[in-house]
């Protein structure tokens, strides 16, 4: 890998921003393209208003909203156990790391902490949340760019992880299985064994997709230099996740914090980029599937035994006061700022999603970049359309 | 050489049938089906399996379906141009198909100019393209006509520049003396097999296949479809028979530029130790067009199933920087050798 420097990226930068403000100034009249809300690049409803001088982007405007579905305000109708299948369809890809943040939060507020053996399942479940998740967009990017076959290859390794995940909980997508103080169901019988041959499937699928998308020339030459995000600019947009640290900020919550989780007793490396344009952010999110898998492996060594559920109350109340608890998701922080008045459901809750503040870089990042750019840079900044909208 | 002896309308007669009727209806359909299984496999799927044995039938499958589809007309579109595109595309490349021959006598039109004649032919697709983009009366589909006006002007030059090097050694623009030039030839004196031009004309034979593949608006050149992007580009606002005729115009473009390339640099009808000009390479002839013609079929859906696209400058400087270049000096190399030798 070799990085661009400081210097280049100044460079990139304002060569793009003087040419945008060339054709300003010349006053060729400009073309308004609508970008969505119906377009396969958006995978969704995000509508970008994209003001064109010939190919090249003047301005881009995104405007979300098409699909919100109210979860902040429908939590104060639903009592605490109900709100992990709210939850579970906001980053509808990595479904059960959604449900975690909410449960710890609800968990510090009622000062109980979910026996060693859940908290290691949790970890194991959230780990494959994000492999099933990043595994789709590493095909999809593909698609993005124009390589068809890595799409099926993603959704084909995928199954095997939501397999698991459907072995456990009975759901391929909306698992709704943590519970407060615990989870749900115990694992099983050989569930752990299949899991590390599911995890050889999930590296073997990113050797191939380094082999087949990362490591081919157009793929590079299309991403390479393209929608550069400089350090200042990611921190001061409140990006976070992969696109954080492909901008090469080292963060990552999962080390950074303390959990109740079982992280700190697996060994794995936060993988930064230097470089901050689209290809890091693609090489970042790929090296994560394969940490991940690291990870995955490592606690399935060492799962304690004991119970799976703490001492929780029949009915849960949880006492009055405010909790804010984030996690590393797969697309980046996500975060559940509770507050609660002693009832059966939270008086207000806060969703805070990483998709909505890394689409907020889109004004910046696409000026001056061209029509083709803009699909990529969106596809590498990886949104998930329900995690923008909530 | 019976066909010889008739008169020329009925000669005319009986080979448009034969060759119609015989070669290019069940090889459409052979290639398409051919095409679909292979390209399923490389992304680890089945392709057509229920319409008939092994899925053969699914070419008749997608005309029955699209046939009862709404033929729709956008409201502020060209109405007439509209209707019109699909034909001119598909017209332009079943062109091609005439002067492609398939035998001693199993041919359309024997043209003293035929690979001149098929390159002109080809390149009118770009006409139905820029109209289909203008007639939808949408943005995606414009810019999409637009591209591939652009891109097909650029990979037009390298293509024909490729061809002249098969032409300055075979010494004729006719497709069915280059075959003979080629079953006839001999490298360096060693003529056993022949000399099929790919062995002589290596860097022409992958500067026609790039450029085939970027006329043919495939990946990594699918800039004007780039259904990521533009929503398929000038195919956006299409929809049943109208749709299914690009789509047909692709696939038989493909097969046309294979089968060119096949006459062109494989050898066409001819195999080494068969005598080019018996009557029974009539009927084997087009066996073994067909089957070259799928070989290099193959190298093409091969390509674009596995590359991601280029960026329209990127592709341009492909084309003017790179391409057209290398094969002008593969012209001077062959017109020097050609002496030389």
């Amino acid at each position: 890998m070799t990085a661009i420097t400081e210097r280049q990226q100044r460079a990139y930068i304002g060569a793009i921003a003087a040419e945008a403000r060339v054709n300003v100034e010349l006053e060729t009249e400009g073309m308004t393209l609508n970008i969505g809300p119906q377009h396969p690049a958006t995978h969704g409803t995000l509508r970008i208003v994209v003001k064109l001088d010939g190919e090249q982007v003047i301005d881009a405007q995104p405007i979300p909203g098409y699909m919100h579905r109210g979860y902040e305000k429908l939590t104060e109708v639903r009592t605490y156990p109900q709100v992990t299948t709210l939850v579970n369809r906001i980053d509808w890809l990595g479904h059960f790391a959604n449900e975690v943040p909410f449960i710890l939060g609800a968990e510090q507020l009622m000062g109980i902490e979910a026996p060693p053996r859940a908290q290691w399942i949790r970890t194991i479940f959230f780990e494959l949340a994000r492999q099933a998740n990043i595994t789709l967009f590493l095909g999809d990017l593909g698609a993005q760019i124009g390589a068809i076959t890595p799409v099926f290859y993603a959704f084909r390794d995928r199954e095997h992880v939501l397999n698991l995940m459907e072995s456990v909980t009975g759901g391929r997508f909306h698992p709704n299985f943590d519970r407060i103080g615990g989870l749900k169901d115990d694992l099983p019988k050989g569930w752990v064994e299949e899991c590390k041959a599911v995890m050889v499937r999930v590296k073997g699928f990113c050797d191939q997709i380094e082999d087949l998308l990362m490591g081919n020339e157009i793929f590079q030459a299309r991403l390479r230099g393209v929608g550069i995000i400089p350090k200042d600019i990611a921190l001061s947009y409140g990006l976070s996740g992969a696109n954080l640290r492909a901008s090469g900020v080292d963060w990552d919550l999962r080390r950074d914090r303390d959990y109740p989780l079982a992280w700190k007793h697996a060994d794995f490396n936060v993988i930064t980029h230097p470089d901050g344009d689209a290809f890091a952010r693609c090489w970042v999110r790929l090296q994560e599937v394969r940490e991940s898998a690291k990870i995955v492996e490592q606690l399935c060594d060492g799962i304690p035994a004991g119970p799976i559920m703490a001492k929780v109350p029949r009915i849960i109340k949880v006492p009055a006061g405010e909790a804010w608890v984030s996690t590393e998701n797969p697309l980046g922080e996500m975060g559940y700022y509770i507050v609660s008045k002693g009832d059966l459901g939270p008086f207000r809750c806060k969703i805070r999603s990483a998709s909505f503040n890394n689409i907020s870089v889109v004004p910046w990042v696409m000026k001056g970049v061209y029509v083709p750019d803009v699909i990529a840079i969106l596809a590498s900044l990886y949104f998930i359309l329900g995690d923008i909208d909530r | 050489m019976i066909l010889a002896a008739l008169p020329y309308w009925e000669s005319t007669i009986i080979r448009v049938v034969l060759v119609l009727a015989a070669v290019l209806l069940p090889a459409g359909t052979f290639v398409y089906v051919f095409l679909f299984k292979m390209m399923s496999f490389m992304q680890s799927r089945l392709g057509p399996m229920e319409a008939g044995p092994y899925g053969s039938l699914q070419l008749l499958a997608e005309v029955g379906k699209s046939l009862q589809k709404e033929d729709i007309f956008p409201e502020r579109a060209d109405r007439t141009l509209f209707a019109l595109a699909p034909y001119i595309v598909v017209g332009s490349v079943l062109l091609v198909y005439v002067v492609i021959p398939f035998g001693p006598d199993a041919w359309f039109a024997n043209l003293d100019t035929g690979i001149f004649y098929a390159l002109a032919v080809s390149s009118l697709s770009v006409i139905g393209i820029l109209v289909a983009g203008w007639a939808s009366a949408n943005k995606y589909s414009l810019m999409g006509g637009l591209r591939a006006a652009g891109q097909l002007i650029a990979y037009e030059l390298p293509m024909v520049l490729a061809v002249v090097g098969v032409v300055i050694q075979a010494g004729s623009l006719n497709l069915i003396q280059i075959v003979n030039s080629q079953a006839n030839g001999s490298i360096f004196g060693f003529g056993a097999l022949g000399n099929p031009f790919i062995l002589t004309q290596f860097v022409a034979f992958g500067l026609f296949l790039m450029a085939a593949q970027a006329e043919l608006s495939q990946a990594p050149f699918d800039m004007p479809v780039a259904e990521s992007e533009l929503v398929s580009g000038y195919m956006t606002e299409y929809s049943g028979m109208r749709f299914l005729l690009f789509f047909i115009g692709e696939f038989a473009s493909a097969g046309a530029f294979a089968a060119l390339a096949a006459t062109l640099f494989l050898g066409g009808w001819w195999l080494p130790g068969l005598d080019l000009n018996a009557n029974y390479m009539n009927v084997i002839g087009p066996i073994v067009v067909l089957t070259k013609m799928m070989l290099v079929a193959f190298l093409i859906f091969w390509f674009r199933f596995t590359y991601p696209r280029f960026r329209e400058d990127q592709l341009q400087t492909l084309a003017w920087k790179y391409l057209i270049p290398i094969s002008l000096a593969n012209i001077m190399v062959t017109a020097v050798l050609k002496v030389v030798f």
